[in-house]
């Protein structure tokens, strides 16, 4: 365990030596677009099934697709958010296979070329050390329907609200190392698409789900065969996906087998993947372009204009935030995962210490969501009222200590951290005279334990501040309290 | 005879307009030319009570003043088009019971005009064939020479023999080969294959998306105006349709062809063309050097290829786009065990041999391994034919072709499918340019079988097409009737 404990993430200990994962994504981000990609129907997620279904998602005989504008600029802002190149001319195919939730017989999607190309994104690995992962292309695509297997004992009901519904594929390059890596990236992504407001980002709601390519190699060998493992909806299973399915192949390896390049799926309950179809019966898709579209041309103004509208992204902010606010690029990656929490921050750190904010945000306030499980535009505390903590802190009116007892009551009634100072008469006292009459005070105590400080045990100090802290109920000013017992304890 | 069949579409509708007859009057005749022809099988459905009711709000709308282009008219729909609450089964068996929610843009736009309609018009299964002989509910008889049951062409072979027959005053058709050319060739009549995109294909049960193109069956090339006014329209759902105005073809009709240049490809005079069609080729060719033509030789090189690129282009498109008649939410389905199985027993059951053996080569030409071979090759091969048309067209205005290579064939007696093909030879090179193209009947064979000739014209040029066209059908005078034309 202990050998294991010092693996690089990404690693793993073999008989043989140390393998190396080499992974590729393929994210499926929904399209936050009010119709569909090639129909006028609603692409509102939780209707009831089958009312979002206009006769062409039903492929009904005679019916045309007809491309949605508004979900190819997303696709293009997308695209210039990752930085990758924007294909002017791009087609439509069709990916023919049988499925009872394919009306069409075929899914329209983008083979041989994408609205997209390459490009490329950094995420932070940890907190002193960032990648860069290549993407490959982003295409639009439209989703299947949904197949309900266990509404009826010998049949499947299909619900057609999902058919059409606009998809980007982001593809990346197998740049991708670990699963931390994976994981890190699917958020990056994920932060891209919030900010330019692309995609939700929901992956409870299955508006972002993940393929994982997964191979295992010895350090500077080529690269092995990979397996793909279908459908991820969560950052913690695409985690654990990843390394069950990593030390599977290290396993046949290892006794001297071979991996059988498949789709698997990952079962949740077990945390084991499990084959879903050979190389042998993968489908032949037999792509070509789509008939019924019109090769989707636009001009390089219309990517000019998406590009001048294009929101401040992730990786701008972050270095705003370092600058502005002399915040750690850790803390700055954080707040930067979601707009939400920028927003909350710029607004909480007006006027205050910037450093002091990202921290009360990051530990305080954001653990103390998670433990009354409530999201960030739910939280009781507002940036006004955060602001004016930290402000609180600032100028010494309380101390870190009480502030966090404020805090407490701030997450309970929503009160006005000055209110609650106020009522319960929290204010520090920073006024010499006091401070001194309770240093004396705990000097006179403890006379024992003055000797023993003055004959050389330094530690004892603390004790002191701490008796001093505890006799003001918390409300005396460290600083002050530190300053005066150095004069006095001599 | 019914004095009322006598009148073409643009006879009737001045009769009517100048309430000479009513609406109603000459629907009536039709249905009862339909019943006394329906010998022919060229009916699928009749919508005897709708067509009255249409007739009826026609003629109140004449007895008010209003008379829109095509008011009260009775014409023949191809089972091809989505016709709202009205059996549309494309001749198929795995549509035996569709009733579509919903009317296709062209005879919406028809219905609009004020035509009236009479009913479903038989077709081979999902326009595949050329002899209408793989309709699900049995061939269809060509009017001419009726005791020897020749065969109406194909695919739109009801459509053309109802207007031979007299039990449509026109019809639709669709054309993705030749399926509108080559029945309006072997019935007498007049068949326009517009450009690709002139007519929405929004509603049209799909057969090869890049080649399918609505367009009439007529009597007249006047009449094909008529019609093709209000078929064509830009469409918004329908991503491949043109957004032009159509000129009113309708004041083309007269016009000189004066000093225009006819191209006659060299290509098209092969082996295999019967002696009756040479010889009214070269009459054509006379009649509009007579009318001030100018005949130039050309050569479209590629042609000898167009039959093979049709061939992989026409079945892979429809290899996909027959995958929606999968049995789960519309039309037959044969319940099985598994999800596979009801597909193959649906599929098995519910097509024909014709459209099995299409989706057969789609499916194969498009395989991994085959595609470049086959579909990539062809797609290829279909840039140079149309480049071929380009060429030709920066030299001449219209090219002039015989419509078939032969006149009507006795029905059952083409088994091979190869053969069969032949057929569009050369209507299919057109179709593959997206170009327009006319057939019209020029005179008739030893047998008395019709024979046509095609004028093909360059993009979007169908008013000049219809100009000529026009100055052709008035110098081959052709006013022969069906012998089993409603009488």
């Amino acid at each position: 365990m202990s050998e294991t404990s010092k693996l690089k993430p990404g690693h793993i200990q073999g008989e043989t030596g140390v393998w190396e994962m080499v992974i590729g994504l393929e994210i499926h981000a929904q399209v936050s677009s009010k119709s569909k990609l090639f129909s006028g129907a609603s692409a509102t997620f939780g209707a009831q099934a089958n009312s979002n279904v206009s006769l062409v998602d039903a492929a009904m005989p005679g019916m045309l697709p007809v491309i949605n504008e508004y979900c190819v600029e997303q696709a293009v802002k997308t695209g210039l958010a990752l930085n990758a190149q924007i294909n002017n001319i791009s087609v439509f195919d069709r990916k023919n296979y049988f499925y009872a939730d394919l009306p069409q017989g075929y899914q329209i999607s983008q083979f041989t070329k994408p609205i997209v190309g390459e490009g490329e994104i950094n995420i932070d690995v940890d907190d002193n050390n960032q990648t860069t992962i290549g993407i490959e292309r982003l295409h639009l695509e439209q989703d299947a329907g949904k197949s309900l297997h266990d509404q009826h004992p010998s049949k499947s009901y299909i619900d057609l609200n999902r058919t059409g519904v606009a998809l980007m594929e982001i593809v990346s390059k197998p740049d991708i190392r670990s699963p931390q890596e994976a994981g890190a990236y699917v958020k990056k992504i994920r932060s891209i698409l919030r900010y330019v407001g692309s995609c939700d980002g929901n992956m409870e709601e299955g508006s972002l789900r993940a393929d994982c390519n997964v191979s295992v190699r010895k350090a500077g060998e080529e690269f092995g065969t990979r397996c793909e493992i279908k459908n991820l909806n969560s950052i913690r299973f695409i985690n654990q996906a990843i390394q069950a399915e990593a030390e599977r192949q290290v396993e046949i390896l290892e006794s001297g087998g071979e991996i059988n390049q498949e789709t698997r799926l990952f079962d949740t309950s077990t945390g084991e993947t499990r084959s879903m179809r050979s190389k042998e019966d993968a489908h032949d898709y037999r792509y070509f372009p789509d008939p019924d579209l019109l090769p989707l041309e636009f001009t390089d103004s219309f990517v000019q204009d998406i590009k001048d509208k294009l929101p401040e992204l992730p990786d701008f902010v972050k270095k705003r935030l370092v600058n502005e606010y002399g915040i750690t690029p850790y803390d700055a990656s954080i707040l930067v995962e979601e707009k939400d929490y920028v927003n909350f921050f710029e607004k909480a750190a007006t006027g205050g210490d910037g450093k002091l904010t990202a921290n009360w945000m990051i530990s305080e306030l954001f653990g103390a969501l998670k433990k009354e499980n409530l999201l960030l535009s739910n939280s009781p505390i507002s940036p006004e009222t955060l602001g004016e903590l930290i402000g609180l802190i600032s100028k010494g009116i309380i101390s870190g200590k009480i502030a966090k007892d404020v805090f407490s009551e701030m997450m309970i009634s929503s009160k006005k951290p000055s209110d609650i100072v106020k009522e319960k008469g929290l204010e520090q006292v920073s006024d010499d005279k006091e401070i001194l009459k309770l240093v004396d005070k705990v000097i006179a105590d403890n006379q024992d334990k003055v000797k023993d400080y003055l004959s050389g045990k330094d530690k004892l100090f603390g004790f002191f501040v701490g008796q001093v802290m505890k006799i003001s109920q918390g409300k005396a000013n460290p600083g002050l309290v530190n300053k005066m017992l150095k004069e006095n304890l001599k | 005879m019914s004095d009322l069949l006598k009148y073409d579409l643009l006879g009737a509708s001045e009769a009517i307009k100048s309430k000479e007859i009513s609406s109603v009057e000459l629907t009536n005749a039709y249905i009862e030319a339909i019943e006394k022809t329906s010998s022919l099988g060229a009916y699928l459905e009749i919508v005897k009570d709708k067509a009255l009711e249409m007739a009826k709000v026609s003629d109140e709308n004449i007895s008010k003043g209003v008379s829109r282009p095509l008011e009260g008219l009775p014409i023949g729909i191809k089972d091809m088009f989505c016709t709202k609450d009205i059996k549309t089964t494309a001749s198929s068996k795995i549509l035996d019971n569709f009733y579509p929610t919903y009317e296709s843009t062209v005879t919406q736009n028809l219905w609009n005009d004020g035509a009236v309609m009479l009913g479903k018009l038989s077709c081979d299964e999902f326009a595949m064939g050329s002899s209408n002989e793989t309709a699900a509910k049995g061939n269809v008889i060509n009017p001419w020479l009726k005791h020897k049951k020749m065969s109406p062409g194909g695919s739109s072979g009801g459509s053309a023999a109802a207007v031979a027959a007299r039990s449509a005053l026109a019809a639709t058709g669709t054309d993705t080969g030749g399926s509108i050319r080559q029945p309006a060739a072997f019935c007498g009549i007049t068949g326009l294959k517009p450009t690709y995109g002139r007519c929405s294909r929004w509603g049209i049960v799909a057969f090869s998306s890049s080649l399918d193109q609505a367009g009439p069956l007529t009597r007249t090339v006047s009449d094909a105006a008529l019609m093709l006014n209000s078929m064509a329209s830009y469409d918004k759902k329908d991503s491949t349709s043109a957004n032009l105005n159509m000129p009113d073809l309708m004041s083309y009709l007269g016009n000189s062809i004066k000093g225009k240049k006819i191209g006659i490809p060299k290509e098209y005079t092969q082996d295999g063309i019967s002696d009756d069609i040479v010889n009214f080729y070269q009459k054509s060719i006379n009649w509009l050097k007579e009318a001030g033509a100018e005949i130039i030789p050309v050569s479209l090189p590629h042609t000898k290829y167009a039959l093979p690129v049709y061939y992989i282009i026409a079945p892979a498109e429809a290899s996909s786009n027959l995958a929606r008649y999968d049995g789960v939410r519309f039309g037959q389905r044969k319940e099985a065990s598994s999800l596979d199985e009801m597909y193959e027993a649906t599929r098995g059951e519910g097509f024909g041999d014709e459209v099995k053996r299409r989706i057969m080569i789609g499916t194969y030409v498009l395989s991994s391994g085959y595609y470049d071979a086959y579909y990539l090759k062809a797609q290829k091969v279909r840039r140079l034919i149309k480049e071929d048309f380009e060429n030709v067209f920066k030299k001449v205005d219209y090219i002039l072709t015989p419509s078939t290579p032969t006149t009507s064939f006795e029905l059952g007696k083409k088994q091979d499918p190869l053969t069969m093909y032949l057929n569009d030879i050369f209507t299919v090179p057109a179709s593959l340019a997206g170009l327009p193209g006319i057939s019209l009947p020029i005179g008739l064979d030893k047998l008395g079988l019709p024979i046509g000739i095609q004028l093909i014209a360059n993009s979007f040029d169908e008013p000049g097409l219809i100009s000529t066209a026009h100055v052709l059908e008035k110098s081959a005078d052709f006013n022969f009737i069906a012998d089993g034309a409603a009488k």
